[in-house]
């Protein structure tokens, strides 16, 4: 079986918490794209995607993303394949 | 249990106007939606329909000093309080060396008039510690250390809620413990949001205060139901004997099984009614009680004792019909999935813990259940067991039971019958060895044996599985036919787990004996009970099957004619 991506991965954690079936993420989405992505959101979801990829963002990574790819390229940098 | 920040949240889509009304107000130094939305979640799953009143962030004085604030206004049935210990310690950060001492009495002066401001129900949550590592163990002996002033806090808390009966403290302090504090805090997030419990630990602080909640409102566990093989002891006492049950700091794992009657002869002493159900007969369970030295509860702790082989869900009914309290107010423990999941389907209204599989982890995941909050404590209370046991006496004849039949069809049973092989050689031979009380012969055979029953052709060899809609049960029945002339098949062996007995094992297993019997041209089984210190259960078993028993002096032959044999109704089917 192929491995699902991981950009379709971290979507499927948003349309779960945001409670959204058919969002779809882009590189360039921003929380203004997407209802519900808020301050109390966005910290659900990044406890899901540290969960998930079994990693730790720092307090810097959590403020600074602009937009999911931002965020994406995070998960690369600490290890999940591109 | 305890559910998931995101069950929680999902909760809150459910239908909750049905449920009564509760009016909680909560008021905290950090940020509390999380907190909001998991006491919402969480009273939806204990028959609650939460009504909050969230203070604005940072306003615990000035909303809970000021009688005419928006809180008072919201007129709760219970105010929640949450002062983090981060706020405390950057209250100490500020305060002037000189000052630092005096950190616990001014908050506790806080909560004194807070409670003498307010007539509703206070839940104030103590603190959990921060060591912030200035002095460290030597801060034991000074008093200005940020640690010392925790601890004296938490103290004073206690003797205040001990003052005031309107004021319940809920041990934040304990989850912590439990969790640790790296899984109760998450600083990446705190730094960017001032939430100081992590998503994981909010669940846990939102039951424990549910937990204070439905005891207030009557909603507590009033009784502990207890399993005995392998759940207050180690080992089958009816196998085994009690004298090799694994009790006590000699044998095996004996001390988790001590430690665990411990804890609940202190629930006893603290009011709880201790039950037993066991799938035992009746004076072998209640032996290791009244002999075995290493016994920490005895026969005098509990109330109700029910030890047969009828099925555990009628048997909490029969103990609910004596004790009079509602299935929501009991709790049983029992190490066998089989039995937890039987009375949970049964008897939803039961709570069931999926206690862990070693027992040396029993008392830790009970610990953090925290299955018995109380709201009061009195002498009284440990009195209540005398009572219940004589109303056990009486009732102990009235046993009402539900329809057996479709029981067992809902089951959906299954099992596999093989000859020996050498895949289930080891097991057969085990049980052999094993197998004390639905045991025909107790003839004891090695793996040697059976192998070489299995290659001589006048032995014919069956084993058992039993498998149904719950799990595996795995092999669970032997029976060797030896070929005694071209018209008699004698039964050898016949033995059984206890695990499975009042499944209608008996009779699918006679059925493909006598089925054997048939097809191969036997004329007549032949059985024999060798009586022993363990086997009285299976006294009548041939003759329950329709045996007729034979003229002979000297030993228990029973015989049955293949001709006249009418296949014996079961719900198992074989595969």
């Amino acid at each position: 079986m192929e491995m699902e991506s991981i950009q379709d991965q971290v979507q499927d954690i948003f349309r779960d918490i945001l409670d959204q079936e058919s969002l779809t993420l882009t590189s360039a989405t921003t929380a203004s794209d997407v209802d519900g992505w808020d301050s109390l959101t966005h910290i659900q979801l990044i406890v899901a995607i540290e969960k998930r990829f079994k990693v730790k963002f720092s307090s810097k990574e959590i403020l600074s993303w602009k937009n999911i790819g931002e965020l994406l390229n995070s998960l690369h940098t600490k290890g999940a394949p591109r | 249990m305890i559910s998931s920040f995101s069950t929680l949240r999902r909760n809150l889509k459910k239908d909750s106007s049905l449920l009564p009304t509760i009016k909680v107000a909560l008021a905290g130094d950090t940020a509390t939606q999380f907190l909001a939305t998991a006491l919402k979640g969480t009273g939806i799953d204990r028959g609650f329909n939460i009504d909050l009143f969230e203070a604005d962030y940072n306003q615990v004085e000035r909303q809970l000093l000021d009688p005419t604030s928006d809180l008072y206004a919201f007129d709760a049935d219970y105010i929640v309080v949450f002062q983090s210990t981060h706020k405390l310690l950057s209250t100490f950060n500020k305060l002037p060396v000189e000052q630092q001492h005096t950190l616990a009495d001014e908050r506790i002066s806080l909560v004194r008039a807070i409670t003498t401001t307010t007539k509703s129900r206070v839940i104030y949550y103590n603190y959990p510690e921060i060591d912030d590592a200035i002095f460290g163990s030597y801060a034991n002996k000074v008093m200005r250390s940020f640690i010392y002033q925790v601890r004296r806090l938490n103290l004073l808390l206690m003797e205040c809620s001990m003052a005031n009966p309107n004021l319940y403290i809920c041990d934040v302090a304990s989850i912590q413990n439990k969790l640790g504090r790296d899984t109760m805090f998450h600083p990446a997030i705190y730094i960017g949001s001032e939430m100081v419990l992590s998503l994981d630990a909010i669940p846990h602080v939102a039951a424990r205060t549910l937990d204070i909640i439905a005891a207030i409102q009557g909603k507590f566990k009033k009784c502990l139901i207890l399993d005995l093989d392998n759940t207050v002891w180690g080992g089958i006492v009816g196998d085994d004997g009690y004298e090799k049950l694994e009790l006590g700091h000699e044998l095996g794992i004996g001390k988790a099984f001590t430690e665990f009657q411990q804890w609940a002869l202190k629930l006893k002493n603290r009011g709880v009614v201790l039950a037993v159900c066991s799938k035992n007969n009746e004076e072998i369970a209640k032996e290791p009680f009244r002999k075995h030295p290493e016994m920490v509860l005895r026969l005098d702790d509990i109330a109700v004792f029910i030890a047969n082989w009828e099925n555990k869900a009628d048997n909490i009914r029969q103990i609910q019909s004596i004790l009079h309290i509602g299935f929501d107010s009991m709790v049983f423990l029992d190490d066998n999935p089989f039995e937890r999941n039987i009375v949970r389907e049964n008897l939803p209204d039961v709570t069931v813990p999926e206690l862990p599989e070693d027992p040396a982890e029993y008392l830790e995941f009970l610990y953090g259940l925290n299955l018995f909050e109380t709201t009061t404590f009195s002498r009284a209370d440990a009195d209540r067991t005398k009572q219940y046991q004589i109303e056990a006496e009486r009732a102990a004849t009235q046993i009402s039971f539900t329809n057996e039949a479709d029981f067992l069809k809902s089951l959906h049973m299954e099992s596999e019958v093989r000859p020996f092989n050498s895949f289930n050689i080891p097991r057969v031979s085990q049980l052999s060895q094993r197998s004390n009380q639905f045991n025909l012969r107790t003839v004891r055979y090695t793996e040697a044996d059976i192998e070489k029953m299995s290659e001589d052709s006048n032995f014919q060899n069956f084993s058992f599985t039993l498998t149904d809609k719950f799990g595996d049960n795995g092999l669970i029945s032997v029976v060797i036919l030896e070929k005694k002339d071209n018209d008699t098949l004698f039964i050898d062996t016949w033995f059984m787990s206890c695990r499975v007995l009042k499944r209608g094992m008996e009779h699918f297993t006679l059925n493909t004996i006598a089925d054997y019997a048939k097809q191969n041209g036997f004329k007549r089984i032949v059985g024999e009970y060798i009586p022993t210190a363990k086997n009285s259960m299976v006294k009548d078993h041939f003759a329950q099957l329709g045996f007729i028993q034979m003229e002979d002096t000297t030993r228990n032959l029973f015989s049955l004619q293949v001709d006249n044999y009418n296949i014996k109704e079961c719900y198992i089917k074989t595969i």
